[in-house]
C-alpha cells in the first residue's frame, strides 16, 4: 500500500503531447479516477505509472521510491487491462496464478492462494476453464483476481468495465468499489464515463488534451467545476451554459435574444467580478431549473424541443433563442412538444464563467 | 452443432470438382503410381533391361536397406543419415531457430535495422538457386573466399570449407537460404498477439525470458508446428546443396535427394532410383500425417 506521486510528468509521442506537465498526488488507500474524453492522455498516464511507457520528462514515485527508471516488473503494481489480457492457452487457475508462478512459488501454495482470491471474487468454480469459456463479467473478475493474487502496492485499472453490458457494468461497479474499500489498496481508475468516476472515486482528476484541469472529490467537481469544460463533462445531462452579457446599471444578464434575467442578490458579487457589458457564461445544472406559470424577473421564455421520460424524472429540452437547455423535472404532467413555457432560473444556484471558460463566481 | 445444408446438390458439386480431380489424377496420382511400378522393376536407360524391364519384386528396396554396407559412404543409409543431420541442423535449429530469434528481436519494433535485416533475409530467400550457389562457392573458397579472408584477418587459419566441412557448409548455406520464411511466418504470428499480453506479463512480474517461454511460445504454437513441418519437408527434398558440394567429397554431403538423382540420372538405374523416390514419398507422407493430426489436436484444444 502506498502513495503515488507524479511530478511534472510529460509524455511526447513525436508531435503529439499526450500528457502535459502533470503533477498529482494520490493518497495511500485512495480510489482515484482519471476522467476525460477520448485521447486526452489517461491511458498514457496510467501506463507511465505502470512502467509500460517512459515519461519524456518528470518523475514518478510509488511510496517513497522513485520508480521513474524501473521496469514494470520492479514496481510492484497490478494492472487490469481494458481487454483483460487473459491468456487463452492457460486455464483460469493458471492465469490467476501467473504472478506467483513467475516468482517461483510452490505449486501447492499457488493453488491455495488462487483458490482464496477466487472465493472472494466468486469464480472458484470456474478455475478449470479457459478464458474463452467465460462471460465478460467472469473474465473481468478473473483479471481482477490475477491482479489481487500477489498483493500489489497499487491497482491500476484501464476502463475495465467498458466491455460489459449496462446491467453487468452496474454490478461490477459496486463490486469493485466494495472490494477496493475492504482491501484499502491505492487505486487509479481510468475512465471516460463521468457517472462511473462519480460513483467509484474518492477523488477525480479531470483531464483534457493532456492537461489535468481539476482534481477534487466528486461533489466538489460537480458543484464547482473550475471551467466550462469540466462543467459540461460532468453530469448527465451536463450543466447548461447560457451566453449572456452583464449589464451593471439594471443588475441583469441579457441573453442573445434580448431576454433579461434579474441577478438579485448575486448582483453585487458580479459587479466586483465583471466589467459592465462584459460577455460571460451562465452555468446552471438541469435539476436546478424549474417551470414557472408565467413571466417573472428570473424567468425565460422558451419552447419545448424534446421530452424524454426517465421513470422518476422527465428530461425536458427547451429552446431559448438559438440555445438548448436541459431540465430535469419530477412533475406528473410534463409539458408537450412545441409548447411555449417559462423556465425559472434560480440565481442562487448559478455559476458564472468568464468568456474564456474559467469559473469566476 | 448446427445442421449445415449443402448449397449444391451432390451431382452438381461433383461436376465442379471434376477439373481439379482430373488435374490431380494426371499430374500427381498417375506419376506416383508410375514411379511405384518402376520401383518394382529393374529398368535402366540402356542395355537389356531398358528394352524389357523385368518385374523384380522388392529387390530394389532390399538393396536399399541392405544393412551390410548400409552406412558406407555412397549408400542409402549414409545419405539418410546426412539428410537427418541436414534437416535437424539447417531446418529445425538453423532456419526455425534463427527465424524465431530475428522475429522476436524485432517484435513491435521498427527502424533501419529491422528493414535491413528483413530485406537481406528475403533477398537470400528469393535469389535464384544458381546465383546463390555461385555466391556461396565463392564465399567459402579456400584461397579466394570471403570467409577465409575474414578469418585470416582475425588471425585464424584458413579452412577449406567445402572439402573439410562439406555437411556443415551446406547446413549453414541452407539456414541462410531459408531463414526468411520462418522469420516472416513468426513475425506475422507475433504481430497478431495483442500488445497487452506481454504488458500484462511484465506488470505481473515476469522477466522477458519468462514471458517468452510462458506467453509467446504457447501463443504461436500452431504457427511453430506448421513452420517446422513445412521447412522439414522442403529441406528434406531440396536439391540445391548439389550445386555447392555435389554431394561430395566422397559422398560426405550426399543427402537423399542427391542420392536419388545420382542413382536414377547418373547411373541410370531407374528401378533403384524409383525405389528411393518411393521411400522419400513415404517419409514425406508420414511427416505430413503427423503434422495434420497435430494441427487437428491443436484446433480441438482451443
Ligand atoms: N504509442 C503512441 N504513439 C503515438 N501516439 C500515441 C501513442 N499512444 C497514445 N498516443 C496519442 O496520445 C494521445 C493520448 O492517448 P491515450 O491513449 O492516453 O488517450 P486516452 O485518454 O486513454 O483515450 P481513450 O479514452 O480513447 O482510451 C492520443 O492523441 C493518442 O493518439
Ligand atoms: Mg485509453
Amino acid at each position: 500500500m502506498a502513495r503515488i506521486r507524479l511530478e511534472g510528468v510529460t509524455k511526447v509521442f513525436g508531435a503529439v503531447v499526450a500528457v502535459d506537465d502533470l503533477t498529482l498526488t494520490i493518497e495511500d488507500g485512495e480510489f482515484f479516477a482519471l476522467l476525460g474524453p477520448s485521447g486526452c492522455g489517461k491511458t498514457t498516464t496510467l501506463r507511465m505509472v505502470a512502467g509500460l511507457e517512459r515519461p519524456t520528462r518528470g518523475r514518478i514515485f510509488i511510496g517513497e521510491r522513485d520508480v521513474t527508471d524501473l521496469p514494470p516488473q520492479a514496481r510492484d503494481i497490478a494492472m487490469v487491462f481494458q481487454d483483460y489480457a487473459l491468456y487463452p492457452h492457460m486455464t483460469i487457475m493458471e492465469n490467476i496464478g501467473y504472478p506467483l508462478k513467475v516468482r517461483r512459488y510452490a505449486r501447492s501454495e499457488i493453488h491455495r492462494r488462487v483458490r482464496e482470491v477466487a472465493e472472494v471474487l466468486q469464480i472458484a468454480d470456474l478455475l478449470d476453464r479457459r478464458p474463452g469459456q467465460l462471460s465478460g463479467g467472469q473474465q473481468q473478475r478473473a483479471a481482477v483476481a490475477r491482479a489481487l493474487v500477489y498483493p500489489p502496492q497499487a491497482f491500476l485499472f484501464d476502463e475495465p468495465l467498458s466491455n460489459l453490458d449496462a446491467k453487468l457494468r452496474l454490478e461490477a461497479r459496486s463490486f469493485l468499489k466494495h472490494l477496493q474499500k475492504s482491501l484499502g489498496i491505492t487505486t487509479i481508475y481510468v475512465t471516460h464515463d463521468q457517472a462511473e468516476a462519480m460513483a467509484l472515486a474518492d477523488r477525480i482528476g479531470v483531464m483534457d488534451r493532456g492537461r489535468l484541469l481539476q482534481v477534487g472529490s466528486p461533489i466538489e467537481i460537480y458543484r464547482r467545476p473550475r471551467n466550462t469544460f469540466v462543467a459540461t463533462f460532468i453530469g448527465s445531462p451536463p450543466m447548461n451554459l447560457l451566453r449572456c452579457r452583464f449589464q451593471q446599471a439594471e443588475a441583469v444578464l441579457v441573453l442573445g435574444d434580448g431576454q433579461a434575467l434579474a441577478l438579485g442578490e448575486r448582483a453585487e458579487a458580479l459587479r466586483r467580478a465583471f466589467r459592465d457589458g462584459e460577455p460571460l457564461w451562465l452555468g446552471i445544472r438541469p435539476e436546478h431549473l424549474a417551470l414557472a406559470e408565467g413571466p417573472g424577473p428570473t424567468h425565460l421564455a422558451a419552447r419545448v424541443y424534446a421530452v424524454e421520460p426517465l421513470g422518476v424524472e422527465t428530461l425536458v429540452t427547451v429552446q431559448v433563442d438559438a440555445e438548448r437547455i436541459a431540465l430535469r423535472l419530477s412533475v406528473d404532467e410534463p409539458p408537450v412538444l412545441r409548447e411555449q413555457v417559462w423556465v425559472r432560473v434560480p440565481m442562487e444556484r448559478a455559476l458564472f464563467f468568464r468568456e474564456g471558460g474559467e469559473l469566476a463566481l | 452443432m448446427t445442421q449445415r445444408r449443402p448449397i449444391l446438390s451432390m451431382p452438381v458439386g461433383l461436376l465442379f470438382l471434376l477439373p481439379a480431380m482430373v488435374f490431380v489424377a494426371v499430374f500427381l496420382v498417375f506419376p506416383s503410381l508410375w514411379v511405384l511400378w518402376i520401383s518394382l522393376t529393374n529398368q535402366t536407360l540402356t542395355g537389356e533391361a531398358a528394352l524389357r524391364p523385368r518385374f523384380v519384386g522388392l529387390a530394389n528396396f532390399r538393396a536399399l536397406f541392405d544393412f551390410e554396407n548400409w552406412m558406407v559412404r555412397g549408400y542409402f543409409g549414409n545419405a539418410l543419415r546426412n539428410s537427418v543431420l541436414f534437416v535437424i541442423g539447417s531446418a529445425l535449429i538453423g532456419q526455425a531457430g534463427l527465424g524465431l530469434a530475428i522475429a522476436w528481436a524485432f517484435y513491435r519494433r521498427r527502424g533501419i535495422w529491422r528493414e535491413l535485416i528483413y530485406t537481406l533475409a528475403i533477398l537470400a530467400w528469393i535469389i535464384p538457386d544458381v546465383v546463390v550457389a555461385f555466391m556461396w562457392v565463392a564465399y567459402l573458397d579456400r584461397d579466394q573466399g570471403t570467409l577465409n579472408a575474414i578469418l585470416s584477418a582475425l588471425g585464424m587459419g584458413r579452412v577449406d570449407w567445402l572439402i573439410e566441412q562439406p555437411l556443415l557448409s551446406i547446413i549453414i548455406f541452407n539456414t541462410w537460404r531459408g531463414a526468411a520464411f520462418s522469420m516472416l511466418l513468426f513475425s506475422s504470428a507475433l504481430a497478431t498477439l495483442p500488445p497487452s499480453y506481454l504488458e500484462a506479463a511484465a506488470v505481473a512480474g515476469a522477466r522477458p525470458w519468462q514471458a517468452f517461454r510462458d506467453i509467446i511460445l504457447p501463443s504461436i504454437r500452431s504457427h511453430i508446428i506448421t513452420d517446422l513441418v513445412l521447412i522439414t519437408l522442403w529441406t528434406f527434398n531440396t536439391f540445391t546443396p548439389y550445386l555447392i558440394t555435389a554431394g561430395g567429397p566422397t559422398f560426405r554431403s550426399e543427402v537423399v535427394s542427391i542420392y536419388t538423382f545420382r542413382i536414377a540420372f547418373q547411373h541410370f538405374e531407374f528401378g533403384r532410383g524409383a525405389a528411393v523416390a518411393v521411400v522419400m514419398m513415404l517419409i514425406n507422407l508420414a511427416l505430413a500425417l503427423v503434422y495434420l493430426s497435430t494441427l487437428r489436436r491443436e484446433a480441438r484444444a482451443r
